[in-house]
């Protein structure tokens, strides 16, 4: 009994580490394929249309609404110690150093990340791989590469629109409803928000998120069992994994950025 | 046999296994450059299998492939795509690229490969899709072609390179006769037209044998039988007899590896007593 235990453990950690040898291998491959894409504009634009400008809305929507609710719970608390003139610094701080890139994270490998692994997983599935390979195609480089670089591109700049929508958000609320100033909040903002410790600690977030989510979406549909099963398991896993990724990252990352100060 | 620069594709003592399953079990082939050679066998004996190690798709667990003198397994990524880029392949079931139209997946490889300019390759596409009677479907999206019309459209895109090597997995499923009757010259045109050299995998005897220079029988994991059709025709062999005739009963098994009927028939009645007996002493 304990000793299946102890042997299903073992066979699922060498699966892991299996699946973990592989996905770098082909993160190796994805890397090499970049140079050769950067002539192809075209291709880039195409990707990074639908990974990228189709989540928009969702970053927009949900960046609104984290920025209205960080308003309202950060006016009722500053204002108990009369100190709602610095609204715009809780908002901007908490949103570039924090939610920004974890929301955003979030939602990507929700909206981007699954789709990805399914339409690469069901390429896989019907033999398009396959066909591109007899080609002399290599879908690695056709396929993958193109589809991870703009997953690269798209996640911070989504994470920047997230945290600036979402300051306008917490202006509508603290300024238009709830009567802060309207000088202080901005003012607070420009003169609290440092470029190197904030806003450039949370764009490497950003990056860092989008890399791991995009190659993570990316493997799973590469490694897919080649059915309908295989496919939806994987989708499933990419989202999983890859919000689980996110958040532990983000510990890791904000350790070593803010840890000391 | 012919002398080995004639010899395009050389396979010898192949052996593939698929988990526990021998696919192949000692495989020797020639297929002659120039000729139509055709290899036919029952449904799951991996004739898919074999076009897959001939491409470089699989490797073999031992023996060996060579195509044109090279050894396909032991060739790098960049000399395999090179070799590939003069195989063309007709998938199974066609394995048009769903994100493109019928227009764009013949141009494909002459996008990717090529430096021609918009108006050569859409004069070249417009021929390969003329030659499967499809220039008029050439707006349409693959999920809005028929079977046998997304195999023809595969077929278009596959000669888009003109290849050396043409290789058909089941080129003859899902056509109407018409549609045969053209493919099956097509089929010959492009083969003695462009000096190419075909391979066709096929359970569809009488269009096979038509076309078909030589042909090998696979069985079990092993060729049963070659010939010109009028060889195996006349052979003596009770393979090649069953399987050009089609009987069920001889050599060739119709079913998949399984134990015997009876005894599997008896096996699940027996469990249902067991399951009963116990429900029952349970309840
Ligand atoms: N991915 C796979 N994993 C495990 N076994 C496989 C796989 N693909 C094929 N097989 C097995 O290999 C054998 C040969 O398959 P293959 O597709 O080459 O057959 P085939 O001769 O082309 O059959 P058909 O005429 O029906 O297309 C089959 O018995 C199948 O069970
Ligand atoms: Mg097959």
């Amino acid at each position: 009994m304990s000793l299946n235990s102890i042997r299903t453990l073992g066979h699922k950690g060498l699966s892991f580490f299996q699946r973990l040898g592989r996905g770098s291998i082909l993160l190796v491959n994805i890397v090499l394929g970049i140079p050769a894409l950067l002539p192809r504009v075209r291709l880039l634009i195409q990707q990074t249309y639908s990974v990228g400008v189709l989540s928009l809305l969702i970053i927009f929507v949900s960046g609104l609404f984290v920025g209205m609710v960080l308003g309202l719970q950060g006016y009722n608390t500053l204002v108990k110690f009369g100190a709602e003139e610095s609204l715009g610094v809780v908002v901007a701080l908490s949103l570039v150093r924090e939610l920004g890139p974890v929301v955003s994270g979030l939602l990507f490998a929700g909206r981007a990340g699954s789709a990805l692994t399914a339409e690469i997983g069901l390429m896989k599935a019907t033999e398009q791989l396959s066909a591109m390979e007899m080609m002399a195609i290599d879908p690695v480089r056709r396929v993958l590469a193109p589809r991870f670089l703009a997953g690269l591109i798209s996640m911070p700049l989504l994470a920047a629109i997230f945290s600036a929508v979402g300051v306008l958000g917490g202006y509508f609320v603290g300024v238009g409803l709830l009567g802060v100033d309207e000088g202080a909040y901005w003012s607070q903002i420009q003169a609290n928000v440092d470029y190197h410790d904030d806003i450039l600690n949370g764009v490497i977030k950003s990056i860092v998120f989008g890399t791991v989510i995009t190659w993570i979406a990316v493997f799973e549909g590469y490694d897919a069992i080649p059915t309908s099963e295989g496919v939806s398991r994987a989708t499933t896993r990419t989202v999983v994994h890859s919000s689980l990724a996110v958040l532990g990252l983000d510990f890791i990352l904000t350790a070593l950025m803010f840890g000391e100060s | 046999m012919a002398d080995d620069s004639d010899i395009l594709v050389k396979v010898r003592d192949l052996h593939f296994e698929r988990g526990d399953r021998m696919i192949f079990d000692g495989v020797d082939l020639d297929i002659p450059r120039g000729k139509i050679t055709a290899i036919m066998g029952p449904s799951g004996t991996g004739k898919t299998t074999m076009l897959r190690l001939i491409g470089g798709q699989l490797r073999p667990s031992s023996g060996t492939v060579h195509v044109e003198g090279q050894h396909i397994a032991g060739l790098g990524h960049g000399a395999l795509y090179q070799i590939r880029k003069r195989m063309g392949m007709l998938f199974q079931n066609g394995a048009l690229l769903t994100d493109m139209n019928v227009f764009e997946n013949v141009a494909f490889p002459l996008r990717e490969h090529t430096e021609l300019s918009n108006d050569m390759i859409r004069d070249l596409v417009l021929m390969k899709l003329h030659a499967v009677g499809l220039r008029g479907a050439r707006e349409l999206m693959p999920s809005e072609l028929s079977g046998g019309m997304a195999r023809r459209v595969a077929l278009a895109r596959a000669i888009a390179l003109d290849p050396m090597i043409m290789m058909y997995d089941e080129p003859f499923t899902g056509q109407d006769p018409i549609s045969m009757g053209v493919l099956v010259k097509l089929i010959r045109e492009l083969n003695d037209a462009l000096g190419l050299t075909s391979i066709i995998v096929s359970h569809d005897i009488a269009e096979t044998c038509s076309i078909a220079d030589y042909i090998y029988l696979l069985s079990n994991g092993k060729v049963v039988g070659h010939g010109t059709a009028e060889e195996l025709g006349n052979s003596s062999s009770e393979w090649a007899q069953q399987f050009l005739n089609g009987y069920s009963d001889g050599p060739v098994p119709f079913h998949y590896q399984a134990k015997d009927y009876l005894a599997d028939l008896m096996d699940g009645a027996d469990q249902r007593a067991q399951s009963n007996g116990s429900s029952g002493v349970a309840s």
